[in-house]
């Protein structure tokens, strides 16, 4: 185990990768020199030269489709996309071409490539570089959706995603950028697909994905105090979603919360909760609860940038009065 | 020869497609490219059988002069098991990678990039292909265009950009679509050499394509070639659009890239007048297999749909 920030987990992914495979190459604006606006490519130009670390002109459209071409033939590209909230400009050859490739070909062909975007709010970056937009990649079959929490996941995971042979978004928070955490020696693997108990607990289920792990955790450590046992689940992969460990959490409880940093509507959180209620229903003690961004885009300034963050704030809350509820329903049961 | 019994093979495979496809045999929406076989067979004849190529949503003629087989193709479009994507993808998604055919393409210009890709890919497996990219008139009015053209310029990559002008986008003459007179103009923009060739002259096409695939094979860059050409069928079959004068459309008529090959042959002493009466006698049987093929071929089992949104695959641990 070394103690590294997630920046520097997700350069030693890549560097693992591209030594180990010639195929592999980074592609995006600012990757080189620059390093990436966060660092992450940071020093790949020196080691592996301009052939396979590609700084692009601000062309969208030509430096997704360049990726996906090349996976069609056989190379592996990590596109680096500095902003999620860019995506609308190479959406087509996101959603059209990289996704579908695999199935209008009836499995004859194949686009091994990852798409890392930074997503997040909470650094007064405003409207157009702030967002949370997961549930959008979820809802297109054929691409597959991570959101690492911690650094030896962003490592594990984004080894995986570049030996997946299919589309992979790769949604890193930038607020967690600059988090230490331990991160496993090597090249080890962390398979898409597959959740992680982020604590253990008896109470309330709390799932989150990326930077709402760390909330989860927070409030958990609170409500501990106040003999409330939080059991916290960090999806990891949106797509495909490990719906087992889900049940299995909620079964555990009886009681869930979901809570995202994206906003509330159409969210990820309506998906899983839609799961539980058709699946175990009969093993909730109480209604299953969304705790979610207000529909707004994220505004620049402090306080009210703080208010699109209220998920934060509201979660523990929000379990309490869960436990609240629960206890009355079961009182009124008997 | 070769060329002019593909010209044919192109020609009694859309006009059979439009047959079957007015019967109620052959669904959804079909793109034929009748009047634009020396495209399609001069880019595919000047290219090498490992070179890509990436199409449109015209795409027949593409995958056939490429080398695609027109049972697949055929069996495809009836949306059958046997079909080169196993039904799932159709006219406008049409894929096979042994021929080098990188898709035909629902979305207009999105082929650009992908092509692009490809050849990017090429440099990084230190392959020699040459890709060429097929595209509309439409399509060169498309941010994909020129995002695309000026990547492949900075980079050098071997790319051949063919604008297959046949004077329509859907209902639109191309005339009242942009200020430039020709799709060629706008490679000036990139630092891109550029050529025009007349689209329904197979041998031009040939040596346009032939001279500017060595460029790129070469390491000396992409270059757009423009061919002038006309689309004679309707932009889908069904499509009741009377957006055309009649009198261009006639004019077009006598401009017919197979009667002009076969008139240029027949002087020559190169086609005797047994071969004339022959070649397009070979390809109506040739289609006419295709379809027999297609027509009795079996369906896709329904539980075939879930299959194949995903890859199986890993990449290989080293």
């Amino acid at each position: 185990m070394t103690v590294m920030t997630y920046a520097e987990a997700l350069n030693e992914a890549q560097r693992i990768a591209m030594n180990d495979d010639p195929n592999v190459f980074a592609i995006g604006q600012d990757i080189g020199s620059y390093g990436g606006y966060y660092g992450v490519t940071a020093g790949l130009l020196d080691t592996f030269g301009k052939a396979r670390v590609m700084d692009t002109p601000i062309s969208e459209i030509a430096i997704t489709g360049a990726s996906v071409g090349a996976a069609l033939v056989g190379a592996r590209p990590i596109l680096e996309v500095g902003f999620v909230d860019f995506v609308g400009t190479c959406w087509d050859q996101i959603f059209n071409q990289a996704a579908k490739f695999s199935y209008m070909s009836g499995g004859r062909a194949r686009v091994p490539m990852v798409i890392r975007m930074a997503c997040g709010a909470g650094l007064a970056y405003g409207v157009h570089h702030s967002q949370s937009l997961e549930a959008w990649f979820t809802h297109i079959p054929g691409l597959k959706v991570v959101m690492p929490s911690t650094a030896d996941d962003a490592k594990g995971l984004l080894l995986s995603a570049i030996d997946d042979d299919n589309p992979v978004i790769f949604l890193e928070h930038k607020f967690l950028y600059a988090e230490k955490g331990d991160v496993a020696d090597g090249a080890q693997r962390i398979p898409i697909g597959r959740a992680a108990v982020a604590r253990q607990g008896r109470d309330v289920t709390i799932i989150a994905w990326s930077r709402a792990v760390h909330w989860a955790l927070a409030a958990a450590e609170e409500l501990a105090g106040e003999r409330i046992d939080c059991h916290v689940l960090d999806l990891r992969t949106l797509a495909p979603l490990d719906e087992a460990a889900v049940l299995r959490a909620v079964e555990k409880t009886g009681r869930v919360v979901v809570c995202h940093e994206a906003c509330l509507t159409g969210g990820f959180g309506a998906e899983v909760i839609a799961r539980v209620t058709e699946k175990v229903f009969d093993s909730l003690e109480a209604p299953p609860v969304r705790i979610a961004a207000p529909d707004i885009p994220v505004p620049s300034s402090r306080p009210l940038e703080n208010e699109y963050l209220r998920p934060e704030r509201r979660l523990a809350d929000a379990v309490r009065n869960l436990v609240a509820v629960s206890h009355r329903t079961a009182r009124q049961r008997k | 020869m070769e060329m002019l019994a593909k010209m044919h093979l192109l020609r009694a495979f859309d006009q059979k497609v439009g047959e079957r496809c007015k019967r109620g045999e052959i669904p959804g929406l079909i793109h034929l490219g009748i009047g634009e076989e020396a495209v399609a067979v001069g880019v595919c004849r000047a290219i090498r059988p490992e070179d890509k190529i990436t199409s449109t949503h015209r795409a027949h003629g593409h995958f056939l002069a490429k080398g695609g087989s027109p049972k697949a193709l055929m069996a495809e479009l009836y949306g059958k098991q046997a079909g080169c994507c196993r039904g799932k993808g159709g006219a406008m998604h049409l894929v096979d990678l042994k021929i080098g055919f990188l898709g035909a393409n629902g979305v207009v210009g999105a082929g650009l990039p992908l092509a692009v890709g490809a050849a990017l890919g090429a440099r990084i497996k230190g392959e020699n292909w040459v890709v060429a990219c097929f595209f509309g008139d439409g399509a060169n009015n498309e941010g994909s265009f020129h995002e695309s053209l000026n990547l492949a310029a900075i980079w050098n990559l071997p790319v051949v950009f063919l604008c297959e002008n046949n004077q329509y986008g859907i209902s639109q003459s191309i005339s009242t679509q942009q200020k430039v007179a020709n799709v060629a103009d706008r490679a000036a923009a990139y630092g891109m050499p550029s050529q025009i060739t007349d689209g329904n002259d197979v041998l031009a096409v040939f040596e346009t394509v032939a001279k500017a695939a060595d460029r790129a094979r070469q390491g000396k860059g992409p270059t757009l070639v423009e061919c002038k050409t006309y689309r004679v069928s309707e932009h889908y079959e069904g499509d009741q659009g009377a957006y055309r004068d009649p009198d261009e459309v006639a004019a077009w008529l006598q401009n017919d890239p197979i009667q002009r090959l076969e008139a240029l042959l027949l002087e020559r002493a190169v086609l005797s007048p047994v071969e004339l009466e022959r070649l397009p006698r070979d390809a109506e049987a040739m289609v006419n297999d295709a379809v027999a093929f297609a027509a009795s071929a079996p369906y896709p089992a329904p539980d075939k749909a879930e299959r194949h949104v995903f890859a199986a695959g890993k990449r290989a641990a080293s």
